[in-house]
C-alpha cells in the first residue's frame, strides 16, 4: 500500500508570532520555519507502517513556496521515499489545498492519506475532511491510535467526550492528533542520503485545479492583552483576593 | 430575513452545552433552525433544542444510520438540507466542538464553499473575526457574496441563551444517499467522573506536569471538589498519562471560559494559554516565579504545589 502524507511549512511552534506593522500579516522574516507538528506525526506513522511491512511506499506532498523544499528534504531524511512540491506564493486556503491534494491522489492512487489534524498557522482544521468529501472516501479525524485489518482500519479518535472508535474502509483520509506517536529525530547521514531522493517540483497552477470561492482576509491584529502579573504572597492573601472579586463566598 | 441552520451536537440524550452558546451567535445572523440528527429512539435532544431561546424551529432527522455521529454519514444530509430548504439556507453553523470540526468541513467541500473556523465575533453579515496562530493573532475574514456562510462557532466567545423557548419540532428527511464505508464502534468516556463539565463549569482547577503522577492528581481533584469545580489539564499531564485526553485545555484541546481558572504546576506554554484566553480570573500556582503563566495570571502564588494546595484547602475550610 502506498501512503500519501501532507506536509505544510509553518512558523515553528516555539516562535511567539507577531503581527506586522501594517496589520496585513505576520512577521516571517528571519523566523524559524518547520514542518507542521501534526504533519510530522502523520509522517512518522506512515514510516512506522512501512517499517513493519504494512506499507510499500511513503510519498510526501507539500503546497507552498519554493522554500518548502527544506521541509520536504527533512521529511525525506526522516525516511519518506519521494516528495512532491506544488509551488505557490499565494495563500492556499483549505478547500483549494483539498482540491489540489485530490488531483495528486488521482495521480498517485494511494491506499491511505495521512494528514495532521490541523495546521498550527491558520488553525483551520479542514483539509483532511474536505479531501475525504471530494474523494468520496471515509475520514477519521483526531486519531490517536490506528489498527489495520484487511482493507479497513480501526481508528481511535480523541473527541470532547473521551475516546471514540470508528472503522473505515480503505482508502481513507486519516488526520492525526498529538498522542499517536513521537516523531523520530533526523540523523546526519540520513540528511546526506535524502539529498539524492527524488523531489519533484511543479507549479501549483499547472495542476489545473479549479479555484473555489475564497475567504477574503482582512486585518490581522494581536488579541487584547491580559493584564496579569499580580503576585500574592500567601494562601490567605489569595483567598482574600478571590473573595474580594466575588469569586469565593 | 436570513435563515440559519445550526447542527446540534448531542450524545443521544443531552445537547452539548456548546449548542446554547452557538444559538447566541446564530440568532444574531437570522432565523435559527436547529437540525438534530439522531437514531429513531433518541429524540430527547430535539426537546432540549426546542427550549432554547431564539430557536424558531427544530428539524428532527431520524434514521438508524444517524446513531453515532459519523461525519461521512451526516455531511451529505446536512448538504442536502442546506440546498433544499426554500432557496437554501444562508448560514450553516456547528459548534467548534470535535463533532462540529469533524463534520462541517466535509459539508463545506460538498457545497464547494470555504469555511470560517472558530468564528469568535460577528462584524457584519459576512465578516467575522477568528483566531489563528494559537490565538496569538486575530484575523478578519469575509465570505464572498452569493454563497452560503459555513462556520464553526468558537463557543467560549458567546454566552449561552436561556432555556425558556418553545419551538415547534418538525420531522425532516433528505434525499441524500448515505455511505456504508464508515462505521461507528463506540465511545469510551473517561473524564472527571461526576464532576461538572469542563466546558460549562464556572470554576476549573487544572493540573500540569508539575503534579508529577496520576496518584498525585488526587490533590487536584480534592481542591476541585471543594470548589465545585471541573478538572482540566495541560497536554504534558495528558501525555504523561496522569489524566485522560478529554481533560486537555488549549489550542488543540478544549477552549474554556470559566469565571475562575486555577492552574497548578502548569508553565503557561502558548498552546495552553490559547485555551484560557476568555477566563474571568486566572490563578497560577507554580514553584518557578519566572514561569510564563504569571504574565497572564490575575493572581500568582509562587511555591510548591504540594504545600500550597493543602494550605489552600484548609483556608477554604476556615472561610
Ligand atoms: C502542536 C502542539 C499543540 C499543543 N497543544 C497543547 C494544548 O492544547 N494544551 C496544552 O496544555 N499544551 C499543548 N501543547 C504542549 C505545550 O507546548 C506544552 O508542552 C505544555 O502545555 C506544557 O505542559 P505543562 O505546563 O504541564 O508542563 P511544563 O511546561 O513541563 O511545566 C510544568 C510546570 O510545573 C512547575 N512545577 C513543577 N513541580 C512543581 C511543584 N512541586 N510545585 C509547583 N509547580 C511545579 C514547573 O515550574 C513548570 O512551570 C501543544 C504542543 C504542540 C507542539
Amino acid at each position: 500500500m502506498k501512503i500519501l502524507v501532507g506536509i505544510k511549512r509553518v512558523i515553528d511552534y516555539n516562535v511567539r508570532v507577531q503581527v506586522n506593522r501594517e496589520g496585513t500579516g505576520v512577521v516571517k522574516d528571519g523566523v524559524k520555519m518547520s514542518i507542521n507538528p501534526f504533519d510530522e506525526i502523520a509522517l512518522e506513522e506512515a514510516l512506522r507502517m512501512k517499517e513493519r511491512g504494512a506499507a510499500t511506499e511513503v510519498v510526501v506532498v507539500s503546497i507552498g513556496p519554493e522554500a518548502a523544499q527544506q521541509q520536504l528534504r527533512t521529511a525525506l531524511a526522516m525516511g519518506a521515499d519521494r516528495a512532491l512540491l506544488l509551488t505557490s506564493d499565494e495563500e492556499i486556503q483549505p478547500l483549494t489545498a483539498a482540491r489540489a491534494l485530490l488531483a495528486v491522489v488521482k495521480e498517485e492512487d494511494p491506499g491511505l492519506v495521512l494528514l495532521g489534524k490541523q495546521a498550527i498557522d491558520d488553525d483551520a482544521n479542514q483539509v483532511g475532511q474536505m479531501l475525504a468529501a471530494l474523494w468520496d472516501r471515509p475520514q477519521a479525524t483526531f486519531v490517536s491510535a490506528l489498527e489495520f485489518d484487511d482493507g479497513s482500519a480501526k481508528a481511535t479518535r480523541e473527541v470532547d467526550a473521551g475516546l471514540e472508535t470508528i472503522e473505515v474502509d480503505l482508502p481513507a483520509v486519516i488526520t492525526v492528533d498529538l498522542r499517536l506517536n513521537e516523531p523520530r529525530f533526523v540523523k546526519m547521514p540520513d540528511i546526506m542520503k535524502a539529498k539524492r531522493k527524488p523531489l519533484d517540483i511543479r507549479p501549483f497552477a499547472e495542476l489545473g485545479v479549479e479555484l473555489p470561492p475564497q475567504l477574503e482576509t482582512g486585518r490581522y491584529e494581536p488579541p487584547p492583552r491580559r493584564q496579569g502579573g499580580v503576585k500574592v504572597d500567601s494562601v490567605e492573601a489569595l483567598v482574600a483576593a478571590l473573595k474580594d472579586k466575588g469569586l469565593l463566598s | 430575513m436570513s435563515t440559519v441552520l445550526l447542527i446540534a451536537d448531542h450524545d443521544g440524550k443531552n445537547l452539548n452545552t456548546g449548542i446554547a452558546r452557538s444559538v447566541a451567535c446564530a440568532r444574531q445572523l437570522g432565523t435559527v433552525h436547529v437540525a438534530v440528527f439522531h437514531a429513531p429512539d433518541e429524540d430527547a435532544a430535539c426537546a432540549a433544542a426546542a427550549k432554547l431561546d431564539g430557536v424558531s424551529r427544530v428539524l428532527s432527522i431520524s434514521d438508524p444510520a444517524n446513531e453515532g455521529p459519523l461525519a461521512a454519514v451526516l455531511a451529505p444530509q446536512v448538504a442536502a438540507l442546506a440546498r433544499e430548504h426554500e432557496g437554501g439556507y444562508d448560514y450553516v453553523l456547528a459548534p467548534s466542538t470535535t463533532f462540529g470540526k469533524d463534520l462541517l468541513p466535509r459539508v463545506a467541500a460538498l457545497l464547494g464553499v470555504p469555511q470560517v473556523s472558530d468564528l469568535m465575533e460577528i462584524i457584519d453579515a459576512r465578516t467575522f473575526k477568528r483566531p489563528i496562530y494559537a490565538g496569538n493573532v486575530i484575523t478578519t475574514v469575509k465570505v464572498p457574496e452569493g454563497i452560503p456562510v459555513l462556520a464553526t462557532v468558537r463557543i467560549a466567545s458567546f454566552s449561552a441563551v436561556d432555556a425558556g423557548g418553545d419551538a415547534p419540532i418538525v420531522s425532516a428527511s433528505t434525499s441524500a444517499e448515505l455511505p456504508t464505508h464508515t462505521r461507528y464502534i463506540g465511545l469510551s468516556a473517561a473524564g472527571g467522573g461526576d464532576r461538572p463539565d469542563l466546558q460549562s463549569a464556572t470554576r476549573v482547577v487544572a493540573g500540569g506536569r508539575g503534579v508529577g503522577s496520576k496518584e498525585n492528581f488526587e490533590i487536584i481533584y480534592r481542591l476541585a471538589d471543594k470548589l465545585g469545580a471541573a478538572v482540566g489539564a495541560s497536554r504534558a499531564a495528558v501525555d504523561a498519562g496522569y489524566v485522560p485526553n478529554d481533560m486537555q485545555v488549549g489550542q488543540t484541546g478544549k477552549i474554556i471560559a470559566p469565571d475562575l481558572y486555577i492552574a497548578v504546576g502548569i508553565s503557561g506554554a502558548i498552546q495552553h494559554m490559547t485555551g484560557i484566553k476568555d477566563v474571568g480570573c486566572i490563578v497560577a500556582i507554580n514553584k518557578d516565579g519566572d514561569a510564563p503563566i504569571f504574565e497572564a495570571a490575575d493572581f500568582g502564588l509562587v511555591g510548591d504545589l504540594f504545600q500550597l494546595l493543602p494550605a489552600l484547602e484548609k483556608a477554604l475550610d476556615g472561610s
